[in-house]
């Protein structure tokens, strides 16, 4: 693997994510609640980009969790789609769950959805896919 | 929205930084603004934090999802007096090239305004305008003022 999932990238550590499960396939981490992540001061309610953030990273992990995945590999976002269902609740941690449902040779799909108490009731949803196979070597 | 009635009371509508300011995520990711008469840009300072891969290195997918969306609804507030900020319904991302560790620049487009849905494209560059490293498009609820 180039890059172990415990090894959390400097973005994931700034909002303060961490890998909670990983199970048959499926991948859980944590953004637990925290001020500097207000997206809407009046309510408290956490800023969109964090929950962006939270499921593209889950996403980008549960490919490397998945069966298919060859240590060799690396991979890049090719676009991700996401629908808030309803705002997150203030002072409550998000949990967010990814599913690499198919991977090809090249590209990787994935869905997450991110919540609170039950993966049935959603804060979003998301779709991703993913180019396998790119380089992963500094730049020149 | 407290701050979206302040600005409006005291005649600064348009005055976006102020805006911004006023949200923490807004400041924790250090995004500024840049306004040219009806024109914004916004700026994504460059700062170690916001690194995704750090073998490239490149910016996080998280991060540029994020200055995106805030380059987006910055965009409809100034095109829009709204008594909150828009919610944002949906937003779909296409990653274009990879993020490198330099400031990041960012422009949205109002395609369509409606009395309770805008539609919004966004695209995001470092040196080059016309090399693009990420584009969006979103809906986003308004609650006109």
């Amino acid at each position: 693997m180039s890059e172990p999932i415990s090894d959390v990238p400097p973005y994931g550590h700034a909002i303060g994510m961490s890998v909670q499960d990983t199970t048959n396939s499926r991948l859980t981490l944590k953004v637990p609640y925290a001020a500097h992540l207000v997206g809407d001061p009046d309510t408290g309610v956490i800023h969109g980009g964090v929950i962006t953030a939270a499921l593209d990273n889950a996403s980008g992990w549960a490919v490397r969790i998945s069966k298919d995945w060859q240590d060799d590999l690396s991979m890049a976002t090719l676009d991700i789609r996401i629908d808030y269902m309803k705002p997150a609740t203030p002072h409550v941690d998000l949990l967010v769950t990814a599913e690499c449902y198919k991977q090809t040779k090249t590209i990787a799909f994935v869905r997450a959805v991110a919540y609170h108490d039950s993966e049935d009731d959603p804060v979003a949803t998301s779709v991703a896919s993913f180019m396998m196979g790119t380089p992963n070597q500094p730049r020149s | 929205m407290q701050i979206l009635k302040q600005l409006r009371d005291e005649g600064r509508a348009e005055d976006m930084q102020a805006l911004l300011d006023h949200i923490p995520y807004a400041k924790f990711m250090g995004v500024k603004v840049d306004r040219k008469g009806n024109e914004i840009t916004t700026i994504l300072p460059f700062q170690e934090m916001l690194i995704g891969n750090t073998t490239l290195p490149a910016l996080h997918g998280g991060a540029i999802g994020a200055f995106l969306e805030l380059t987006s609804l910055i965009t409809l507030l100034f095109n829009t007096q709204c008594e909150r900020l828009p919610k944002t319904v949906d937003i779909s991302i296409d990653y274009l090239r990879s993020g490198r560790p330099v400031e990041t620049f960012g422009r949205a487009v109002v395609t369509r305004q409606g009395r309770r849905v805008a539609n919004v494209r966004a695209e995001i560059w470092q040196d080059e305008f016309n090399k693009p490293i990420a584009a969006s498009h979103g809906h986003f609820l308004l609650t006109p003022v």
